[in-house]
């Protein structure tokens, strides 16, 4: 029997210990149904799950909700929207008791008194000119003025088609505001034209993203085998898809047989009694989804598949480390 | 109080087989696999392995494994032991 010693050097094993037993237990939540800009390509206004939902505005409710979700085992709070910094009340509930991660667009600042060492995501989707055309204007110049140098924080970077040969630039800019960023793929929900990723681009792109990791070691934070994941939608001969996807609302997931999945995983909708499908829209065609966490808890929860060779377990080991300062487990 | 080595090693054997048969482990048999292994950071086990070990125990067994006790539950022999102080409690 192949054991995790038996593949692996003393450092590496170290590594290993470190999160073997972290037992991330995420589930998501909308905080509200509103957001401040309307992205082409947002998969929450693209799907109408923004009507499906009457916001719950009492907030005692959260606060009861968020216990009942920690009596259900939840341990990480992934929070997104609409734009959750439109209701900090609404977070607070859930950042007096769970380690909790916002996802933003980061106009509006998170107040550090209030919320000093919550990991807040900024989304970015490219440069100026691709955040003007999707988004309405270029967020960064607002969001890296918001965050500069907050150990807090970092750049949620959706590389668009459009990108390829541009990600250094950005990356630099990223470095110089003194924040880290971390990179996935627009999945292009409303079909925008020229967004949608060819063969060929995801091909270019993967060594892109290779190449910025070697260059930027400090600033990105990645790992090669999550680049090789995300772009080609294949782990160990295995295709990503709703057979596989590990992150399925947990009450709606009757698929027979059960794959790997995250542990009582739930994507709540702002009323906290609707759930959705699954960790981004249901319209979205699963065989296309590039959603990032999906690939990364994709592998992370197909431990066992990974206990195979050296190369297949450091694999696992880097991405488990990835996901796991990404919303500080353990530090960058 | 004698304790049945009979009995808890036949409960150790048949815990290491569910877990080679749940996991499919290769190269291993019930009774090659050491019970002292550190189930987490040798075998590599994680929470839902061990959710889906527990139905198993709790089918052929008849105990409930708390899933607070799961971080406890690290080898084989911790298991059994486990198992034998739940059937106590209950007789």
């Amino acid at each position: 029997m192949k054991t995790v010693s038996s593949l692996l050097d003393a450092d590496w094993y170290e590594r290993y210990k470190k999160i073997s037993r972290l037992n991330i237990r995420s589930s998501i939540y909308d905080v509200t149904d509103r957001c401040n800009l309307r992205c082409k390509g947002c998969f929450f206004f693209a799907s109408g799950e923004h009507e499906r939902a009457a916001e719950e505005k009492d907030v005692s409710k959260w606060h009861d909700f968020v216990e009942k979700e920690m009596d259900r085992g939840v341990n990480l709070a992934i929070l997104i929207g609409g734009e959750p910094t439109l209701c900090m009340d609404r977070i607070e509930a859930f950042y007096k008791r769970l380690p909790t991660f916002c996802a933003t667009n980061g106009l509006i600042k998170v107040p550090r008194d209030r919320f000093p060492d919550m990991m807040v995501g900024l989304s970015l989707w490219g440069d100026a000119e691709d955040e003007t055309i999707l988004r309405g204007q270029d967020t960064f110049k607002i969001t890296s003025k918001n965050y500069e140098g907050d150990p807090h924080a970092y750049y949620l970077y959706t590389i668009t088609p459009r990108q390829l040969g541009k990600t250094e630039k950005i990356i630099k800019k990223i470095e110089g505001v003194g924040l880290k960023v971390h990179m996935q793929l627009l999945s292009n929900d409303e079909d925008v034209n020229g967004f949608s990723w060819k063969p060929e681009e995801l091909i270019a792109i993967r060594a892109e993203m290779d190449g910025m990791l070697d260059a930027y070691p400090n600033t990105v934070i990645s790992s090669k085998y999550y680049h090789e994941v995300i772009t080609t939608g294949k782990m160990l001969g295995r295709t990503f898809g709703w057979s596989e996807c590990p992150s399925v609302t947990i009450l709606r997931d009757n698929r027979n047989p059960q794959p790997k999945r995250l542990t009582n995983f739930i994507r709540w909708a702002s009323d906290l009694k609707t759930v959705h499908r699954c960790c981004t829209s249901e319209t979205r065609d699963c065989s296309t989804c590039k959603d990032g966490a999906a690939h990364m808890s994709w592998v992370m929860v197909n431990k066992r598949a990974h206990i195979k060779t050296p190369k297949d377990l450091k694999n696992w080991i880097e991405i488990y480390e990835m996901f796991a300062k990404l919303y500080q487990f353990i530090p960058w | 109080m004698t304790i049945d080595t009979t009995d808890t090693t036949q409960t150790i054997t048949r815990i290491a087989e569910i877990i080679i048969n749940e996991l499919k482990l290769e190269d291993v048999t019930p009774e090659t696999f050491d019970s002292d292994l550190d189930l987490v950071d040798e075998v590599g086990i994680d929470s839902m392995d061990l959710a889906t070990i527990a139905l198993v125990i709790r089918d052929e067994f008849g105990i409930r494994i708390d899933e607070d006790d799961y971080p406890k539950l690290t080898t084989v022999r911790i298991i059994a032991e486990y198992i034998s102080n739940k059937r106590t409690e209950n007789e």
